[in-house]
């Protein structure tokens, strides 16, 4: 530096912008400090600990936490996603079809169930036997929850699958057709195949979305071996009028949501690159 | 004996007329390239041919099938037509054995292993024996091409269809995709090539097709529609083509 104040860089306050920089951070640092003393010197830990992390409370829950809970729960995912993933899949190719009234029905449909709270979904399922008392769900509420799951989580992936099939680049399909394969053909043996690979990542989140919708089966009224989790650690909570098991539920679910969270970013990075 | 008839075809994109009543035969065992600049409809004629364009008006005869004919099935007649794409068009997510063998196995009917067998033939005819566990993201263009060329001989098309099939190439890699198709013609494969390389057009075609604003300016052989062309807008290309520094 030549010792020429830079007219470029107008200073204020005769304090450089580095020296600025560092006086607000450690304002910032200090407000931290102040707030997290505050806190803990308030917080009436014994209290928390009893409450939210009481041991002996949340023992009581084993087994049936993982037996019962997370099984139902998982239970309820994987036959939601399934009716889902084939659900969404046929919506995706109506909605790509050139047949008009295919692709009114598959908007209409999308756009309905992507539009309404899946609570909203739940409820009318669960009131359908008001309107048809004949009405039973194959293997009851499993029946209604895989319904109910699986109608919510098809909008979703038909608008991700519709994605993925639009993501083809063009000349794959003329490229099969040319090969002399029929249009169905093209898509089911060249086309769905790429853009199952590059949805895999929204439909990883989406199994997460699904896998915390599952907890609207408690509006189904189930029995204690059909609980999931957040119905588990509700009741749980209600009989030793403690709320330490909704503590647990919720350290369970994030035992499968993180991983799946962090697996989904893992495949959105990888996205783009050559795969062998 | 006539492989291709293609009488009087029309092709609009809305308003833009693109084809202009084209009227092209290509015998059996011939070569046909068909040059022209940007924008002439070459590739437009070419997709017309095996219906990847619908024509506006016209008739396409292949083997005396006519293609055009609305109760025609495409798919079958799709099989005579081994089509080879300017940007390759490979299955990034297949193999290069599988990319060979799909669509004998899917279409055809055939046998995984006959499929493999007759994959291999054709992978060796491009000189690509060896790269049959390859994925085409590992390959070069100049390799994948002729793979795609593999791929289109493995359903025994009667008629080949080339639509720029060099263009997208590094200039290191035209050579060796243009000795496969100088191969190809030698074993007499009927051919109809929309090419810019003129020292192949000129050595490998029977008949070369110029073709200006959608309509056939002028046909004759290499030697004289190129050698001695006899319509000025002819001249004018080919000056431009053969000489891009000048500038008239």
């Amino acid at each position: 530096m030549n010792g020429e104040p830079s007219t470029a860089l107008p200073r204020t306050g005769g304090l450089s912008p580095r020296r600025r920089r560092q006086i607000s951070r450690l304002v910032q640092y200090v407000l931290l400090v102040a707030i997290v003393v505050v806190v803990a010197l308030l917080a009436d830990w014994a209290a928390i600990q009893r409450s939210f992390l009481n041991l002996d409370v949340a023992r009581e829950g084993l087994p049936e936490l993982f037996t019962v809970a997370l099984r139902n729960t998982v239970i309820y995912t994987a036959c939601g996603y399934a009716v889902g993933f084939v659900l969404g899949l046929g919506l995706a190719l109506m909605r790509l079809s050139p047949v008009g009234p295919y692709r009114w029905i598959a908007t209409v449909y999308i756009e309905v169930f992507r539009g309404l709270p899946a609570l909203v979904i739940f409820l009318m399922i669960g009131s359908l036997p008001l309107a048809f008392p004949d009405l039973v769900f194959p293997f009851g509420v499993y029946g209604m929850a895989t319904a109910g799951l699986g109608l919510v989580s098809a909008a979703y992936m038909a608008e991700s699958f519709r994605a993925g099939v639009q993501a083809v680049p063009k000349g794959q399909m003329e490229a099969a057709r040319s090969l002399g394969m029929p249009h169905m053909r093209a898509m089911t043996s060249i086309i769905l195949p790429q853009a199952i690979r590059i949805v895999i990542p929204p439909l990883t989140n989406e199994l997460v979305l699904l896998l915390k919708d599952s907890s609207l089966v408690l509006f189904f009224g189930v029995t204690s071996g059909q609980v999931e989790l957040a119905k588990f650690g509700n009741d749980q909570a209600s009989t030793f009028a403690n709320p330490t098991p909704i503590v647990a539920t919720g350290l369970v679910y994030l035992l499968l949501t993180i991983p799946l969270g962090y697996l989904a970013r893992r495949l959105e990075a990888r996205k783009g690159g050559h795969r062998p | 004996m006539s492989s291709v008839e293609i009488r009087n075809l029309r092709k609009s994109f809305g308003t833009l007329e693109v084809l202009r009543g084209i009227d092209l035969t290509v015998d059996a065992g011939q070569v046909v390239c068909v040059i022209g600049p940007s924008g002439s409809g070459k590739s437009t004629l070419l997709r017309c041919v095996n219906l990847l364009e619908q024509p506006t008006s016209g008739q396409v005869f292949v083997d005396g099938v006519e293609l055009t004919d609305p109760d025609v099935d495409i798919d079958a007649a799709r099989r005579r037509l081994g089509m080879v794409f300017q940007q390759f068009n490979l299955f990034p997510h297949l193999t290069v054995l599988r990319n060979v063998t799909i669509a004998q196995q899917r279409v055809l009917g055939r046998g995984r292993a006959e499929a493999e067998r007759i994959a291999r033939e054709d992978l060796e005819r491009v000189g690509l024996a060896d790269k049959a566990g390859a994925y085409p993201g590992q390959l070069s263009g100049g390799q994948q091409q002729r793979v795609a060329i593999a791929r289109a001989l493995a359903m025994n098309p009667s008629l080949m269809l080339f639509d720029e099939p060099t263009s997208a190439l590094d200039p290191e890699l035209v050579g060796d995709v243009l000795t496969v198709m100088r191969k190809l013609a030698e074993d007499g494969m009927t051919m109809l090539v929309v090419t810019h390389e003129m020292a192949f057009a000129r050595e490998v075609a029977d008949r070369v097709v110029f073709m200006d604003q959608g309509v056939i300016v002028e046909e004759g052989p290499p030697g004289q529609v190129i050698g001695s062309p006899r319509q000025e807008r002819t001249q004018t290309f080919l000056r431009r083509v053969l000489n891009p520094t000048h500038v008239d």
